[in-house]
């Protein structure tokens, strides 16, 4: 009975927790998917009849049904706050602003890409190492933060937004300047 | 301990005369410990104290956290911790029946540690000793499992100790310290 130490444990890619924990959730049906996808044999094994069978014995027939009752809730409440998040992301918008520091110096100011589940904090941070520039957060007057980026990169942040984060529509995004002179000509 | 969503405050570098204080303890607290520590927490490498709310301490490695202590309370595993090491911690486990509530922050009730599917210490359904030989008392640190699952769910102080529970059977078992989606499973850290 030799285990391999440290243990190796596979997490849920959907709700996070080790799978066998999934039916506890509001996500079964998305964590079942998952799991089938990416470690089938674990699946068979957590999802086969008899695992679902040997549950369900275990409990009484009262704890049963009050245990598909809990769940029942708990996916209403998941869908529910999925639907409410899916409407959040269809209703904003990530906003790419080229603004002009000095003459011919832009910075690159991305609003935005937390109302898509971002951590502004981590994309900044992806954007310094993608670009090889300076990234960081900074405040908006006003409330809430945006992500400032050196240089004039407004057209390869919006390639990189749109092919990098799926979960947000190419609609969405948006490039805009902000003049604070007059462009020349 | 960490029922809503949290957010890491503020990290700084654990000085490396507190980091052997820290190693010192955590072993004294986990002696199973003693043959990984150098693995889950290498001397040469920088630990961090990331300050959570409530006056929470969390010691990470890099972006990994290893261990989280409430003031001068014992010092806690975070649950990866307990899954790569399942046999290093004391653990008790609970019926299937109990773990919707545990998930759900609710303090872990006797009759899930002590009903058919539970097991505790000195356990007749338990011959190879899974669940320990001897009984643990109360402010002990106890991992618990659950029935038909591999891997633990929870990590907590025990308030009342297994001798007792055997007896009454009721009443609170186990501060939820930390469980398999709570606030600090969740935790992002940068
Ligand atoms: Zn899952």
């Amino acid at each position: 009975m030799a285990e391999s130490v440290p243990k190796q444990i596979t997490y849920c890619g959907v709700c996070s927790l080790p799978p066998e924990y999934c039916e506890f959730g509001g996500t079964v049906k998305k964590c079942e998917d998952w799991l089938k996808e990416h470690h089938p044999s674990l699946h068979g094994k957590l999802y086969s009849q008899e695992a679902i069978e040997q549950n369900l014995s275990t409990l009484s027939l009262e704890a049963q049904k009050r245990a598909e009752k809990d769940s029942q809730k708990k996916a209403a409440k998941a869908a529910a706050s999925e639907a409410r998040a899916q409407e959040q992301r269809d209703n904003s918008k990530v906003l790419i602003k080229r603004i002009e520091r000095n003459k011919r110096k832009y910075v690159t100011a991305v609003q935005g890409l937390e109302a898509f589940g971002l951590d502004i904090k981590k994309v900044a941070k992806d954007f310094g190492k993608k670009f090889a520039t300076g990234s960081s957060v900074t405040k908006i007057p006003g409330g809430g933060e945006e992500i400032t980026v050196q240089g004039d990169l407004s057209d390869d942040i919006y390639d990189y937004v749109v092919e990098t984060y799926k979960d947000i529509p190419e609609d969405n995004v948006e490039c805009i300047e902000d003049k604070k002179k007059k462009a020349a000509g | 301990m960490f029922k809503k969503d949290i957010s890491a405050g503020s990290k700084s570098k654990v000085k490396s005369s507190a980091q052997r204080g820290i190693r010192a303890k955590i072993l004294e607290q986990y002696p199973k410990l003693e043959e990984h520590i150098e693995e889950i927490m290498p001397k040469k490498e920088q630990l961090d104290l990331v300050k959570l709310p409530d006056r929470v301490a969390l010691y990470t490695l890099g972006s990994t956290p290893l261990f989280f202590q409430h003031m001068d309370d014992p010092i806690l595993p975070h649950l990866t911790i307990v899954h790569k090491y399942p046999d290093a911690f004391p653990r008790l486990r609970i019926d299937r029946g109990a773990i919707r509530f545990v998930l759900s922050g609710a303090t872990l009730m006797a009759p899930g540690l002590t009903s058919p599917g539970g097991r505790l210490p000195n356990d007749p359904e338990d011959p190879e000793g899974r669940y320990g030989k001897e009984e643990l008392e109360a402010g002990e640190v106890v991992v618990i499992e659950a029935e038909g699952k591999e891997t633990a769910c929870m990590v907590g102080v025990l308030t009342v100790g297994t001798a007792e529970m055997k007896k009454t059977k009721k009443g609170q078992a186990c501060d939820a310290g930390h469980y398999l989606g709570d606030g600090l499973w969740g935790l992002t850290l940068g």
